[in-house]
Order: C-alpha cells, then sequence, then structure tokens
C-alpha cells in the first residue's frame, strides 16, 4: 500500500465543508422521525409496571375493538430464541435480543415491553395500551451489584450458573500475564482500592426512531436511526423470521448514537406491525422511554491493586471489575479487563471481569465501552502510587509505558506503540507548565490531574463504490451511517486521490440494497475501514481511467500514469500526448469500454489502538459541593487526521461526556426499582456554560498499515477523563472520590466527614 | 374532538392549519405542516431541539399549544437562509465544523440568532449562558461557542 505522507497533499487534513453539511444547517436533513408515508399508522409500546414480575397472561381484546386501532402485538410474534442455544450476531446474542425486545416469560425491569399496538393516531394507539390487560406476578427484584451478588438475592433467571449454581453472575472474562502472586510479592509498594461508577446513558439528543412499510409481496422497507443499517436487518429479519432478501434497511441521518444505536429496539416491533394491519407503521420513543428502556453503559464496583518497586516500576497489577448488564448478559467485559492495564508494561496481570444482571434495562455500548470504568480505577491508583512514591504521575506512567512488539494481558501483540508520545505531548504542553494558584479565594479549591487512557481501535467489514458521473464528477458510495463527519474524510480522501476539487465528490451513504455488507459504526473504525475500501476502489478506477486513457492513444496501458486529475504519457518513450483529465475520460466513456466506476469489499486488517493522555484544572466550591471544570487539555495520537476539525470534535465531545460522567450524570433509582430520573432535567448531562474550550491537541503517527496512516479517534477520548478529573478534584481537596459521580452533595458529605474527622 | 383552526405567519408566509387542541405547536409543524426541521428531542423544555421564534422571542416548541399560535408569527430553522443564501451562523456552522450528528443543529442556530439579535458583541460566557438551554451531545460545545463568536464579529465589522 502506498502510504501518503502529509506534505503532499491537498485536501487529506484540509477543513473541507461537510458533503452533508448544507442539509443539516437548513433543516433539510432527514432523520428517523421526519420519514412519513402515505397511509402511514403510528405504534406505541406497553411498558412493565413493575421491575421483576412474572407475566401470567395477556388480554389484547379491549385494545384490538377500540375503533382506530389496527394492530397489537406481543411477544408471542417475535421469533423465540430458547435460552438453551446462544445464536449470535455479531457481539448480540440473540436469545437476550428476543427478550429485550419485547418481555417474554418475566418483566424484568420497569418499562420492558409488554406489547406493542399501532393506531391511526399516536394517541389512540396510547389509549389503547391502557385497555391491555396483564396480569402479573410481581416477584422481589433487585438493582444495585452489591445486592444482586449477595447469596440470598431474587435470581432473575434460573438458567444463569456461576460455580454451578443458579446466580446473577452471568459471565466472568479473564486477561492473564505472568504469575500475580509472584508479581505482588516483588513490589516495594501496593496499593488497593475499591471503586464504584454509575450507570450513565449515551445521552443522544435523537430518540430512537423508525416507519416501517410492510407489503404483501412480503417485502419490507425500514427507514431508522442506527449505527448500522445492516445490522438493522439482520436483527430485524432474526426477530421477525422475514428473510434478510426481502428486508431493506434505509439508514436516516442519524442524531447521535455513541454506541447505543448498534441495538434495536423498535424495528421488529414496527415491522410486525406494519404486517397484522397492512399499513406502513411509525414509531418514536419519547425521551422517557429512551432513558427508561434503552442501554446505559454499566455501572460499576471495581477493586484495583497495583504493586510498584521504589523507582516506580510497576510489577503487578491486579483488577477485579464487576459490571451492571442490566436485565439480561451482556456487560462489556472486555473493555476494564482489556484496556484497564494496556497502556503499561507490566509484567504480572490478572485482570477479571464479571457480568452482573439486576433489574435494569439491559445495557448497550457506549464509547469505548467499560474502558473508562476501568481507567478510573487504574488511574486513580496510579495517581495514589505516584505520590507514595515521590514520582510524578506522568512520569510514573512514562516509565512504565508499554512498548512496541510487547504482548498484553489481553493476547495481542502492539504493532505499535505511541503511549509514550501522548504522555510527553501532555508534559510539554504550556497548560502542564502553568502554575496554577490553589486557593484563588476563600472556600474555592482548585487542583489539577492527569490520566491516561486505552482503545483497541478496530477494522472489520467494509465496503464502498466510486463512480465516475457523466458529466466528470465523483460519487462515493459507502455502507457506514455518518455518526460525527465521515463524509467529509471521505470525500478529502477521494479528492486527494483522484486529484480532482473537494467539491467535485458527492459522498453518500447506501441503503442494503445499493451497497456491500458494511458493519457498524462504532470501535472507532469507521473511517479507518472506509478509508481503506474507498482507497482501494479509487485505484481500480485510476487503472481503468489508464485503460481508457492508453486505448485513445493506443499505447500500452503501462505506459500511462495517473497525476494530478489526468492520464499522461510515462515518458518520452510512451509518446507525445496532452494530458486527459479526468473529466475528458469520462466524458468518453461509451466509446472506450463502458461506464467508468468500481467497488471493493473487504474484511479490513490493520488496526492500530488509540492511546490518550489528559490534564485537567478544576475548581470545588467547598460550601456547595460544586465541581467546575477550568482548563482541559487532551492529548491522542490518532494516526492521520483525515478532516482535523471532525477529529477534534470527537475529541472534544468524548471529553465532555466523560466530565459529565464524572461529575453529575447517574441513574437513580426508588425503592420499587423504577428509574427515577427519566429526563433532561434530573438526568442532568453537561451545558454549554457548565465547560470551558476543551483543547484537543491531536498527535499524527501513522499507522503503517493503512493507505493513510488512521488509526481511529471516538473512543479514546472517554477513557481518561473520569480519573483525571477525579485526581484533580483529590488535589484541590487532598480528599479522594471513590464512586462517581462527584455531584453535589457527595462532595458537601465528603467534605463534612473531612471536617468531622479534622 | 373537533379540530381548531389556527392563523399564524410562519418564516413569513401567512399560514393556517387545522389541529387538534391538545397538540404542541412543535407537533403541529413537524406533523401536520410538514416542517421537520424542528427537533423533538425531549418534549419537556429541557434540550432546546424544538427551539423556534414566537414574535421573534426564543421558544420552545415543544411547550406551547399549538393553539396558542393563532394570530401570532413563528420562525423556524426553514427560513433562516435567505433563498440559496445561508444566514451567516449557518455558513460558519459549515466553516468551522460547529455540528458533528446535527440534531441540535437547528435548534441551535435559532437559539444563537436570537441571541445575537439582543447581544451583538458577547463575550465567551455571555454565548456560554445564552445557549444553554440547547443540548449538544456531540461537540463538547466548543466548536458551537467558536463558531457564534467568530459570526458575531464578522457581523459587527459587515455592519459597521
Ligand atoms: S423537545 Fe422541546 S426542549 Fe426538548
Ligand atoms: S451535533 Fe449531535 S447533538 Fe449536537
Amino acid at each position: 500500500m502506498n502510504v501518503i505522507t502529509p506534505t503532499e497533499n491537498k485536501w487529506i487534513g484540509a477543513r473541507t465543508v461537510r458533503p452533508d453539511g448544507a442539509d443539516k444547517v437548513t433543516g433539510r436533513a432527514a432523520y428517523a422521525a421526519d420519514t412519513t408515508m402515505p397511509g402511514m399508522i403510528w405504534g406505541k409500546v406497553l411498558r412493565s409496571p413493575h421491575a421483576h414480575a412474572i407475566i401470567k397472561s395477556i388480554d389484547t381484546s379491549k385494545a384490538e375493538a377500540l375503533p382506530g386501532v389496527k394492530a397489537v402485538v406481543t411477544a408471542k410474534d417475535i421469533v423465540d430464541f430458547p435460552v438453551d442455544k446462544s445464536v449470535m450476531l455479531g457481539i448480540q446474542d440473540m436469545r437476550w435480543m428476543c427478550r429485550n425486545v419485547m418481555a417474554r416469560e418475566k418483566a424484568l425491569f420497569h418499562g420492558h415491553p409488554i406489547a406493542a399496538v399501532a393506531a391511526t393516531t399516536e394517541a389512540t394507539a396510547a389509549e389503547a395500551c391502557k385497555l391491555i390487560e396483564v396480569e402479573y406476578e410481581v416477584l422481589p427484584h433487585v438493582i444495585e451489584i452489591e445486592d444482586a451478588i449477595k447469596p440470598d438475592a431474587p435470581i432473575l433467571h434460573d438458567f444463569l450458573k456461576h460455580e454451578g449454581k443458579p446466580s446473577n453472575i452471568a459471565g466472568t472474562m479473564v486477561a492473564k500475564l505472568g504469575d500475580i502472586e509472584q508479581g505482588f510479592a516483588e513490589a516495594d509498594v501496593v496499593i488497593e482500592r475499591t471503586f464504584r461508577t454509575r450507570p450513565v446513558h449515551q445521552g443522544y439528543i435523537e430518540p430512537q426512531a423508525c416507519t416501517v412499510s410492510y407489503a404483501p409481496d412480503g417485502r419490507a422497507t425500514i427507514w431508522s436511526s442506527s449505527q448500522g443499517q445492516f445490522m438493522v436487518r439482520a436483527m430485524t429479519s432474526l426477530l421477525t423470521g422475514v428473510p434478510q432478501s426481502n428486508i431493506r434497511a434505509i439508514p436516516a441521518e442519524i442524531g447521535g448514537g455513541f454506541g447505543a444505536k448498534t441495538i434495536i429496539y423498535l424495528e421488529p416491533v414496527a415491522l410486525l406491525l406494519s404486517k397484522k394491519s397492512g399499513r406502513p407503521v411509525k414509531m418514536v420513543m419519547s425521551r422517557d422511554e429512551v432513558m427508561r428502556a434503552t442501554g446505559p453503559t454499566s455501572g460499576s464496583f471495581s477493586t484495583v491493586k497495583i504493586g510498584a518497586k521504589k523507582d516506580g516500576t510497576i510489577v503487578a497489577a491486579q483488577g477485579t471489575f464487576y459490571l451492571q448488564a442490566g436485565c439480561l448478559p451482556g456487560s462489556p467485559l472486555r473493555g476494564p479487563v482489556g484496556c484497564s492495564f494496556a497502556p503499561y508494561a507490566i509484567p504480572h496481570v490478572l485482570s477479571v471481569g464479571y457480568d452482573v444482571v439486576s433489574n435494569r434495562s439491559k445495557v448497550a455500548a457506549y464509547r469505548a465501552p467499560g474502558a473508562p470504568l476501568g481507567a478510573y480505577a487504574t488511574e486513580c491508583v496510579l495517581d495514589e502510587l505516584a505520590e507514595k512514591l515521590g514520582i510524578d504521575p506522568l512520569e510514573l506512567r512514562h516509565r512504565n509505558s508499554a512498548k512496541t512488539g510487547m504482548k498484553a494481558a489481553y493476547g495481542a501483540t502492539f504493532n505499535q506503540v505511541t503511549f509514550e508520545e501522548t504522555i510527553e505531548a501532555i508534559q510539554n504542553h504550556e497548560h502542564y507548565k502553568s502554575p496554577l494558584e490553589k486557593n484563588p479565594r476563600p472556600g474555592i479549591k482548585r487542583g489539577r490531574g492527569v490520566a491516561s487512557g486505552f482503545w483497541y481501535n478496530a477494522g472489520g467489514e467494509s465496503s464502498a463504490q466510486v463512480n465516475l458521473t457523466e458529466d466528470g464528477n465523483v460519487v462515493v458510495t459507502t455502507g457506514h451511517p455518518d455518526v460525527g463527519g465521515s463524509r467529509a474524510s471521505i470525500a478529502n480522501v477521494t479528492a486527494e486521490l483522484l486529484g480532482v476539487e473537494h467539491d467535485r465528490v458527492s459522498v453518500i451513504i447506501g441503503d442494503t440494497a445499493s451497497i456491500g455488507f458494511s458493519n457498524l459504526t462504532g470501535g472507532s473504525r469507521v473511517t479507518f475501514a472506509s478509508a481503506m475500501v474507498v482507497t482501494q476502489s479509487v485505484e481500480k478506477v485510476i487503472g481503468q481511467l489508464k485503460e481508457r486513457a492508453a486505448k485513445i492513444w493506443k499505447i500500452d496501458p503501462e505506459a500511462v500514469i495517473y497525476e494530478n486529475g489526468a492520464c499522461r504519457p510515462a515518458g518520452p518513450n510512451a509518446g507525445q500526448f496532452p494530458p486527459l483529465a479526468l473529466k475528458d475520460l469520462a466524458a468518453k466513456a461509451n466509446e472506450t469500454g463502458g461506464p467508468i466506476g468500481a467497488g471493493v469489499q473487504l474484511n479490513t486488517q490493520g488496526a492500530d489502538p488509540g492511546f490518550a493522555t489528559h490534564v485537567v484544572d478544576v475548581e470545588v466550591d467547598v460550601d456547595l459541593g460544586i465541581v467546575r471544570v477550568l482548563r482541559y487539555t487532551a492529548a491522542q495520537d490518532v494516526g492521520r487526521a483525515l478532516h482535523p476539525s471532525y477529529v477534534e470534535g470527537q475529541i472534544q465531545g468524548g471529553v465532555v461526556q466523560g466530565i459529565g460522567w464524572a461529575l453529575s450524570e447517574e441513574y437513580l433509582y426508588d425503592r420499587q426499582g423504577r428509574l427515577d430520573n427519566a429526563n433532561f432535567l434530573d438526568y442532568r448531562m453537561p451545558v454549554c456554560s457548565d465547560v470551558p474550550m476543551i483543547e484537543a491537541v491531536v498527535l499524527e503517527i501513522p499507522n503503517p498499515r493503512h493507505p493513510q496512516g488512521v488509526k481511529g479517534v471516538g473512543e479514546a477520548p472517554i477513557v481518561p477523563p473520569l480519573a483525571a478529573i477525579a485526581n484533580a478534584v483529590y488535589d484541590a481537596l487532598g480528599r479522594r472520590f471513590y464512586s462517581l459521580p462527584m455531584s453535589p452533595p457527595k462532595v458537601t458529605e465528603v467534605m463534612d466527614m473531612k471536617l468531622a474527622a479534622e | 374532538m373537533a379540530k381548531v383552526h389556527v392563523t399564524t405567519t410562519i418564516n413569513g408566509e401567512p399560514t393556517e392549519f387545522l389541529c387538534e387542541p391538545q397538540q404542541s405547536l412543535l407537533d403541529a409543524l413537524r406533523n401536520n405542516l410538514g416542517l421537520t426541521g424542528t427537533k423533538e428531542g425531549c418534549g419537556t423544555g429541557d434540550c432546546g431541539a424544538c427551539s423556534i421564534t414566537l414574535d421573534g422571542r426564543l421558544t420552545c416548541s415543544c411547550l406551547v399549544l399549538a393553539v396558542e399560535a393563532d394570530g401570532h408569527s413563528i420562525g423556524t430553522i426553514e427560513g433562516m437562509a435567505q433563498g440559496d443564501k445561508l444566514h451567516p451562523l449557518q455558513r460558519k456552522f459549515l466553516e468551522m465544523a460547529a455540528l458533528q450528528c446535527g440534531i441540535c443543529t437547528p435548534g441551535v442556530l435559532i437559539a444563537a440568532r436570537a441571541l445575537l439579535e439582543k447581544n451583538p458583541n458577547p463575550t465567551e460566557t455571555e454565548v456560554r449562558f445564552g445557549l444553554a438551554g440547547n443540548l449538544c451531545r456531540c461537540t463538547g460545545y466548543d466548536k458551537i461557542v467558536r463558531a457564534v463568536m467568530d459570526t458575531a464579529a464578522e457581523m459587527r465589522e459587515t455592519a459597521s
């Protein structure tokens, strides 16, 4: 593969206007809830009023009799995947997905779908839901991890066994290196701490929505907002029994996902309602439903123990991570188990994760799934270790950085480790060097904290098609929903490689019938994978252009080169011909052999991990318990920034989500197991006035296995903030918080305890 | 229930529509009038995705009944550009990448325009508080705040 070096570029690395931009600033862009169909009716979901209950019977007759009601579905209509046999689609087990989309034997959380109705108006559908009679046998419920793993805890699923007994521990994951006992025996200093984090929601502003039309010939069309139209097609097919070839999933513009839209809730239900009613059906979740019934990420309960020699060499690290799965198995154990110690060269590692079910909505992916809560524990312990050893916390990390060629505890051998570079970027940054006044005013304390983070990044399946239009412009189709500017990056790459002006390239996202299989937008893989398949497609197009020019000039295609948007004879021996521009060749396409265009479908390989190091200054109002972020600088190696603005945007957005996780966001349940804050007022995400500018320091150390050097960007920025802020709060108050969020009630409580102790 | 007849001006055009008495203005704009540029993020006044102007005043359209719009003038995102000429805020948002997924963008733009009409020379803090009613989960607000301040500077220059 030809690696393009930054200096030669006109478009790669340029801050171009994104291809989908004008539609988005004028209100034209169509998101899932913006689609309508002739004859369309509305679907609504009836949800469980109990956190845990056996569903004894469901009587839908009164609802069906209500004028305007066209169809009702229950779990009977959804394909059943028996619990004793796993059927996987990617990382999702269909046994759990079918029970998540519609409660089967039991209602497992407050808000679990029980039935759905389609009616001529949304209000009628809602009214009909109230007429459905459900007989429940209410069971004791369990919400928190510590309660769920007690011996006498209410068991959610009899078929889940841990150590031979029915248990709420649904699974475990282990990563191991060396001999942990020996490691701690070698240590001079050992620190062990326990940490808690609460589930937090991805908080995308666009609620889940879809419109589904099932036609009398058995063919269905789905318009929905997701991180993967092919996932929507496959999962809907599995859950409804309609073959994939009969489903066309059209990706609407997506109003944020952050991982959450890698699974579905509404599409199969809407399809079945459409099938039964003979009408297109639209379903849109309310914010309350989004908060209550879609997946947040796991809350956690973790213990991390790290041992080091006096000189700061870390010799052993052990992590035990209990994660809330919600009501069905599937916590992101890979995040904390694999990522927590990955940036460090530690000879003896034992990292164990437990997947714990309880009566909450099933978790869904959230940006670097699971990694932030692992890093929170690890990076706080490292901070304590640095203090105890009298070593600067960044210096401690630098000394222990993993090295290229090393094997990580999670199994991989690193091709390229660029962790030290991210640490140095912060060490050399004016922010880190600048003094911080610790006590600016009475009652106000300031502190500075640092932390680092790791994410795997990923490759996987991608498809692209690059076609020349008759008037000599370029249309690129890819198969990945664009969550934050991937079309802009692809336009830059295509313009660069073809040597044409950026505004001559259009980039569109194909539906499942118009482009080859492409895996989910997630794991920081899309720019990596799609730039790779687009590059290879463009290389094929250039090959065709050379052939056409050769044909016109009656010379050998080998004697033609493509440069600056035109074919030219390779040298004087090839002949004397004026260049033939892409535009000229496109105009002559039919005479020279037909339309010009090429596609590539690939399982992309060669992803390199992302490393990040952050520094943050905070200010604490000691009386009110309010923690404010004053300044934030985030350094990350992204490989290559195809469009720097959207790379910075990913980092800035990820950091602010991390700030919310650290300071204000949490799921709160009442005694009946009902979510108490299912709205944007009480679930407190950062607003514009809560945060400062976020400085993104973008390092570009190219990935040698990618044509443009791309690594990936979206996940890593949310990994360090939890610990960085916790470390900064410690620096300000001299008091460590072992649980998140560090919200005003908690801060005042800890400060009161401190006062009492003094 | 009988539908109610409402007479309004939307983006300068006299507009009449029928709605249910309990329908929100947001719902009527989107579902009765096809003006889907205004978005629903929460329906409870907490996210600002549904921001419009009502007689020039910044308003959450999810908190207004459609019938209350009778006799009033409404401004939505669809009316922000003049023909094919984008409003300076729209242009700056594109140039400075102040949007990622774009779902919050219509509301943010309407709120930013209302802010700059009241205060053509806002400080960073004033921009941050002026937009505090508009949640954006993608951008971390950095590029939004910069784009608004840059637009303000540019508009002041063209005005003088
Ligand atoms: S939809 Fe109106 S404020 Fe959120
Ligand atoms: S750009 Fe996605 S919510 Fe603002």
